[in-house]
């Protein structure tokens, strides 16, 4: 049978987070974000947070207005612009704490929480600086004996000491998708689903906003179904938000929104560029942010 | 045939950096890597796999059907071969299993190939951040890694760097033999030559070697240009310049000419 009615506007989602939460949010870089819902939060008095993210430009918002108190990430870019620049401040003025992992122990420590897991081994970040800048981080050795060829030829036995990657348990999911249906079943377009479903299931609720909502049966008739990655079982609430992305990439959809990202760049170099971003794009509604998009695009023409 | 500039040596010595990996993923990063990666492809390794950049890997129909690097968008999807879907999570898998070589930049690097591109300073508060360690602690410790350093100084070429992402010999042999055993740092290609880790320390771990100078450039210029002292190989040579087939590659491989705002004539 079908799931609930779970459809909720940006801001109902905002309302049921609560400062101190430790939030994960999906996509890439600057790869299909969950802006509006990012911009929701912006908007609110939440604070305090911290943020479990392939991080974009939805890590240097947050940071760029005093949302975050930690960022967790695999590392934080914009892809075109390799450096995010709000994050860099952050990181350099040492207003927020950061863990760095490898983008490897990421997906292990979002894995081992969807399992219910405490840890998932590996050797990525052994012998790193990971290690020994995030000394919270520990080892295990395994139970197992490990028959490893050496490459002078010799065959030993070892209980190999692995990076034990701790789960990362999360408060809350915010990811974009392509489609959903009103009770969360989702769907990702383009070649890569990046971990939005490792997100979803390593958190207590899950919110995936989304391009269009449109019946069940739509779902399968769009794309195969490998594509319908998450289930409505692990979902929480969903909105619809047309150009719920923008200005990061949701391809087929639409792509990155380069002029419009440069233009974000330019929030890190003073208080006033601040200001007046955030009063035409932060501080209004999305029927008004998406207006104000489009007049930019047509004053650029 | 234009004349042979300085990227073009360069990129015939990253695509020598691949020779003899037969069929695993060649994956460069950046614009001259990717040309000397899709170069070897071309011509002396034609077995590799090769990224399209994004969530692909692509097995071209021959030498003709490499593709260029600098592709917009729609050029590129158009331009690819495919044989492999490959999105992040499967390139973890991949790296993870070690059919993998990969070349990555390196804002420092030091003697035993420890790379830093995470931050400039103390890691905790640093005075500048950059990448992050993205995936190179992984890619390290799992597969062959090589690295390309196209400024080639001593504030790129360190006594240590400042933090380890990639890590290095030193880092793998206090891992000891079995954790390290898929470690490999082949090979650093910069502007001014070509390093390999054939010389060792008092304690018999592997360091970096001068094994070629690009020409126009003097081994003593490379020493200078070096934070480390820095081992010559006896036999150090020349770095071969490109074969008359290799240099119309690389002119079909990178038509708008990215490698010479990468590395300009000197």
């Amino acid at each position: 049978m079908a799931g609930p009615d779970k459809r909720a506007t940006e801001d109902e989602v905002v309302a049921e987070l609560r400062s101190g939460m430790t939030i994960g949010i999906g996509g890439w870089g600057s790869r299909r974000k969950p802006m509006s819902l990012i911009r929701a939060i912006l908007r609110s008095d939440l604070d305090d947070l911290t943020i479990v993210t392939y991080g974009g430009p939805d890590v240097g918002l947050l940071c760029r207005a005093g949302k975050v108190r930690k960022v967790v990430s695999g590392f934080v870019s914009l892809d075109s612009v390799p450096l995010e620049p709000n994050y860099q401040a952050a990181r350099q003025e040492g207003t927020i704490e950061a863990a760095e992992w490898d983008e490897g122990m990421l997906l292990l420590g979002l894995q081992a929480a969807a399992w219910r897991l405490p840890f998932l081994p590996t050797r990525a970040g052994l012998g790193s600086d990971v290690v020994r800048c995030m000394p919270d981080l520990r080892t295990v050795t395994s139970p197992y004996a490990t028959r490893a060829a050496l490459p002078d030829g010799t065959e030993v036995e070892e209980h190999e000491e692995l990076l034990a990657v701790p789960a990362l348990q999360l408060d809350a999911a915010l990811v974009h998708q392509h489609r959903a249906d009103r009770s969360g079943n989702a769907l990702w377009l383009g070649e890569d689903p990046f971990f939005d479903d490792l997100f979803v299931r390593a958190a207590e609720r899950a919110y995936v906003s989304c391009e269009q909502v449109v019946p069940t049966e739509e779902l399968s008739a769009t794309a195969d179904v490998t594509h319908l990655r998450i289930s409505r079982m692990d979902v929480t609430g969903v909105v619809e938000a047309p150009l719920g992305a923008h200005f990061t990439e949701c391809a087929p959809d639409y792509g990155r929104d380069e002029a419009f990202q440069k233009r974000y760049t330019a929030t890190a170099r003073s208080e006033e560029a601040w200001a007046e971003f955030r009063a035409e794009f932060i501080d209004v509604t999305e029927d008004e942010y998406r207006s104000n998009v489009a007049r930019l695009r047509e004053e650029e023409r | 045939m234009s004349e042979v500039t300085r990227a073009d040596i360069c990129a015939v010595a990253i695509a020598e950096a691949f020779r003899g990996d037969g069929e695993r993923l060649c994956n460069p990063i950046g614009n001259l890597p990717l040309i000397g990666g899709r170069l070897a492809a071309a011509t002396f390794e034609p077995h590799l796999a090769l990224t399209d950049g994004f969530y692909t890997l692509l097995d071209p129909t021959g030498p003709e059907d490499v593709p260029p690097v600098g592709l917009s968008e729609e050029e590129r999807l158009r331009h690819r071969t495919v044989g492999h879907w490959n999105p992040y999570r499967e390139m973890f898998g991949l790296l993870w299993r070690g059919r993998r070589h990969v070349m990555m930049g390196a804002t420092q690097i030091d003697r035993y190939g420890n790379q830093n591109i995470a931050a400039i300073g103390d890691w905790h508060r640093p005075k500048r951040q950059l990448l992050g360690f993205r995936g190179a602690p992984g890619n390290t410790i799992n597969h062959t890694t090589s690295y390309w350093v196209p400024n080639h100084s001593p504030r790129s070429f360190v006594e240590s760097v400042d933090v380890v992402c990639g890590i290095g010999y030193d880092r793998a042999a206090e891992l000891g033999p079995v954790a390290a055993r898929f470690h490999e740092v082949r090979r650093v290609v910069s502007n001014l030559g070509v390093f390999d880790f054939g010389a060792t320390d008092a304690n018999g771990v592997p360091t970096m070697r001068l094994v070629s100078v690009h020409p126009g450039v003097e081994v003593d210029e490379v020493i200078e240009a070096t934070g480390f002292d820095l081992v010559v190989a006896d036999d150090v040579t020349e770095t071969r310049a490109p074969t008359p087939e290799e240099m119309a590659h690389i002119e079909r491989l990178d038509p708008k000419g990215l490698r010479h705002a990468e590395v300009p004539a000197p």
